[in-house]
Formats: C-alpha cells, structure tokens, sequence
C-alpha cells in the first residue's frame, strides 16, 4: 500500500477475504469500481449460506423441530444485528425484498388514506425506484407529486425545500446520498423542516448506511429503507425501518403467512411487529448471511470505513480531473460528496468507455443509473460512474486513470472536447 | 470479449463520418426511437416517393455501435421500398455490422431498425 496517512484499514488484508477480486478479466485482474450498483462479498458471508443451508435450514416461526427453532433463533437474532445497526428498535425493523420493495410498501400502505389533492414531495436527484412507485399511486389517487430543485452544484435546493412545503404536503422522500451527483444531503436538518411542517420524512438510505454511520433515531426519520447488496451481503433481502407508532397504525403491503395472528374465512388480525410486514416464508438465508455482513462491516469500522473512502474519492477526484476533457459531475466540494464520480469524456458515450475500461478489467457503470430525470437536468443521457468501497486502492484508481487515457486515444481527439 | 472485435475498422469509419446524419426537408414521416437501458436515442426522418424510400437521414446521440449502425442501415435501406424493409430483421443488421454483438450491445445496434419499422408502423397507421 502506498497510502501516506495512517492507514485504519488494512486493504490487502481484507482483499483476501473477498473471492472474486482474485479473478481475471480479458487477462487482467479485476479492477471493481461498481459498488454503488452492488459490492462484492467475503468469504465469511458467502459461507454463511452455505453454512446456513447445511445446518439449520427449516422454516421460520412455524415448526417446533429442533431445526425450526434453530433457523428461527438465527433469523430473530439477524433482525436484532441489523436493527442495532441503525440504531433501530426491534419492532421497528422489517425484512423486504430490498429498499425498491420498502418504498413500494410505503408508497402503498402510506398513502391509503390520503385525498385528491395531497402533496408527496420528491427532489429531482432520486433514483426511479423513490419516484416510479409515487408517481405511479399518485396517478391512481389524483395525487399531487412535487420535486425539490436541485443547486447548478448539485447539492439538494434547501431553499426550495421550505418554499415547496405546505399544509397538503403529507410526506417528503429523499435520497440520503445520491448514486449520481454523490451529493450528501443534510438529512437530519431535513427532518427538521419537514417535521416542523407536520409531514412525514422517508429517507432513501441505500447509498449511505453502506458507506457511513447512520443512526435512525439522530437522524429523526420517520422511515429508512436500504439494501444488503449494496453492503457485502447478498441480494435479495432489505430493510424497512419505521416509526413504531407509524407502523402500527399502517396496513400490511402484503398479506398471507407469518403476518397474521388470528384468521378467519370472513377476516383476519395482523401480527405484532416486526412481523406484520412480512408475509410468507422470508429470505432466511438472506437475512442471515446480511447479518453477517453487518458484523464484518463492523469489525472494520464504521468510522474506518468513510474514512478511507473519503481519501480514495479525494485522489479519484484529483486525478479525474486532470484528464483533459473529462467532465465530473455533481459538488465540487468533497466534504459534501460520498465515494462515487459520475463523468464523461469528451463526447464519449459512457457505454464506449466502459467497453474499452472492461478491456483492462475495469468494471464502472455507464448508462443513465436509474435516474433519467436526473439524467435530463444535466444535459446528458448517461454517464460512466467510478463507485468505491473500502476493499478498493489508489493503484485501481490509476489503473482507472490511464485506461481512460486509452478510451480518449482509440476514440480520437476529435471526440473530446 | 475483448472490445477489438466489436470496434473493427468499418464501424469506427462510420461512426465518426455518419452517413445520412442529419435533417430532411419534405420528409413524408419521422420516428424517435429511445433504448432505455443505455439512455441512446435517435430520430429517423423518411422520404417516400410512392414506396419507395427516396431519401432518410438520422439524428441522435448514443454509443459508436448505435451510431455506426444507425449510418450503415440508413445507407442500406435506401432505394428499397417500404415492403422489403418490413421483411427486415435484427439478422439483417447484425449481418451489416458484421461484428461479434454482446447481448447488452445487441439493443444499440438494432435501435435504427426499430425506430424505421416502428416509424413505417406508425405512418401506415395514420394513412
């Protein structure tokens, strides 16, 4: 390692957990600069499953076999790693499918009771799984969906924020990081207003607990979601954290198995929280190996963790913007920005840069992210993106810099401009 | 896939000089076309003289492999008649490009010829 400052974590030391960066692309070792799509995962969570599957499985909350109880004991104790994560309560911690499901179920169960007329107000950096579902609802209950603007510096429009809330707004959802800009938006003064303007706040966390300390309970969120994958666990398995108060009184998103206490033919009671939420057999598995996620993540550090990526942005960001022709997009200001850079080169389009990256091993993302209208505001219809987390170095980075050196000379100078 | 085999000679020619890159007067219809995986676009405009495609230009923004085959199939398709581009399938592009296409590619390069057929569907439609 070549990394001047103290070094809190040691990087070669946790790439040997993890399997996959051992293997080659197009002959060359594999550089992973997606992480704000998906990480990778260590050994220790992939065993899990494996682990999981061979000696405990059975179904939850149901049997009284000693493998029953044994899956239902490390499933219940998964809950309990996660929500203490957060800072959550135990009631207040649901499993879902992934944090698209959990603003699905809030999109859904939040807005039962609202009237023609009510405001949901959005911003105009999230990713379409905070607006598809909202707007989709919206449309069906005559809705009424607003967008916070965001600065020419991409940083969220806190004016606007005030200026846009009122009497009708019943909830406000906001991406806590953006997968684009990489903006850090001020949640908990969020909440603030929002809360002092009786509205609900959901915050969008899938790109932030991955990468930093998040504490439900400071932050004042009614509701959190994030995803396992996007943390070294597996896919298929996310949160809903909520208010206790506020789950209570919700209806279930989905009903049959495991969330009922009492049914009938004619009705039936919902079962106490967590529960309530979860119908049918849940992603045991899953929630086990996240779990086990969690526990890795922790014994690295949480305060380690943005640490070292803040300094490994600061350098892509340096280098990055070197490049003659290479446009970064969202704050210049790093205290403001988490570890990701969406860029372009010249008139490049994302997709042939990340072709001619993936002939050195390089794996970014080129494409519109998930945020097309985002995508519109900025005058582009994609961009490539360099994602980190705390298994990549500053060797990737140059690698990353002079395989972009390349793109710019296959492509002509022509085209960068 | 090493990305020599799918940015041979022909397709960089064509995708830095486009043939047919940009607007018709007089065009008998026009069609925009988006892939949104990749965030391409492109804008067909035709003109018909009776069937026959008289003349058709492009515009768009979008990957070398879109832009290289929106040139080459323009180039093709002209003098055909509306017929014969109906019969044309993803084969026939493919076979233009002749460049080994990963399946996340393969919507770049077939993005000209949906937004043609779909442009033709359209026109036919509103006859």
């Amino acid at each position: 390692m070549t990394l001047q400052t103290k070094q809190l974590i040691d990087v070669e030391k946790i790439r040997q957990d993890f399997p996959i960066l051992k293997i080659k692309v197009n002959g060359k070792p594999l550089v992973y600069l997606d992480n704000a799509a998906t990480t990778q995962k260590p050994a220790q969570v992939i065993n899990k499953i494996k682990e999981y599957y061979e000696t405990s499985n059975a179904n939850v909350h149901r049997g009284i076999h000693y493998l029953s109880e044994k899956a239902t004991l490390q499933y219940e104790k998964a809950h309990e790693i996660v929500g203490n994560f957060i800072n959550s309560d135990f009631e207040e911690m649901v499993f879902t499918k992934n944090a698209t499901e959990s603003l699905n179920l809030l999109a859904y169960s939040l807005t039962k009771n609202l009237v023609q007329g009510d405001e949901i107000l959005l911003s105009q950096m999230e990713h379409h799984s905070n607006i598809v579902p909202w707007q989709q609802i919206a449309k069906e209950k005559k809705l009424v969906l607003k967008f916070i603007k965001i600065t020419s510096e991409g940083l969220l429009d806190l004016q606007d924020l005030k200026n846009q809330l009122n009497k009708k707004t019943k909830m406000v959802s906001i991406m806590h990081v953006s997968n684009v800009l990489g903006t850090i938006n001020p949640v908990k003064e969020i909440a603030k207003l929002v809360h002092d303007n009786n509205s609900l706040f959901i915050l969008d966390a899938a790109q932030s607990i991955p990468h930093m300390k998040v504490d439900v309970k400071d932050i004042d969120c009614d509701f959190a979601v994030f995803s396992s994958h996007k943390m070294i666990g597996p896919t298929g398995i996310g949160v809903l954290y909520g208010k206790k108060n506020l789950l209570q009184t919700m209806s279930p998103f989905l009903y049959g198995g495991d969330m009922i206490k009492q049914v009938e033919f004619t009705d039936s009671k919902w079962n106490d929280l967590p529960w309530k939420f979860e119908a049918g057999t849940p992603n045991i598995a899953g929630a086990i190996a996240f779990a086990e996620a969690i526990n890795y993540l922790e014994n690295i550090g949480m305060d380690n963790i943005p640490n070292y990526e803040k300094e490994l942005t600061k350098y892509a960001f340096e280098k990055l913007s070197q490049i003659d022709g290479l446009i970064i997009y969202g704050p210049k200001d790093l205290s403001k920005r988490a570890g990701l850079i969406a860029f372009n080169l010249g008139n490049i389009h994302a997709h042939d840069v990340a072709t001619i990256l993936n002939d050195e091993g390089i794996a970014i993302r080129g494409g519109h992210h998930c945020a097309m209208p985002l995508m519109g505001l900025l005058g582009v219809t994609s961009t490539a993106r360099a994602s980190f987390y705390f298994y990549n170095t500053k060797q990737e980075i140059d690698l990353l810099v002079s395989a972009l050196q390349k793109a710019k000379q296959f492509f002509g100078e022509k085209d960068v401009k | 896939m090493s990305s020599e085999l799918m940015y041979r000679e022909h397709i960089m020619d064509h995708f830095k000089n486009p043939r047919n890159y940009g607007h018709l007067t007089n065009a008998s219809f026009k069609h925009k076309e988006f892939n949104p995986l990749c965030g391409d676009e492109i804008t067909v405009e035709v003109k018909l003289n009776k069937d026959i495609i008289q003349d058709i230009s492009f515009v768009g923004r979008g990957c070398s492999i879109s832009q290289a085959s929106a040139s080459m199939f323009t180039e093709e398709i002209k003098g055909k008649t509306i017929q014969e581009v109906k019969l044309l399938d993803r084969n026939f592009v493919l076979g233009l490009l002749n460049i080994e296409i990963t399946p996340v590619r393969l919507k770049c390069a077939l993005l000209a010829l949906f937004a043609v057929k779909e442009g033709i569907k359209q026109w036919e439609g509103g006859k």
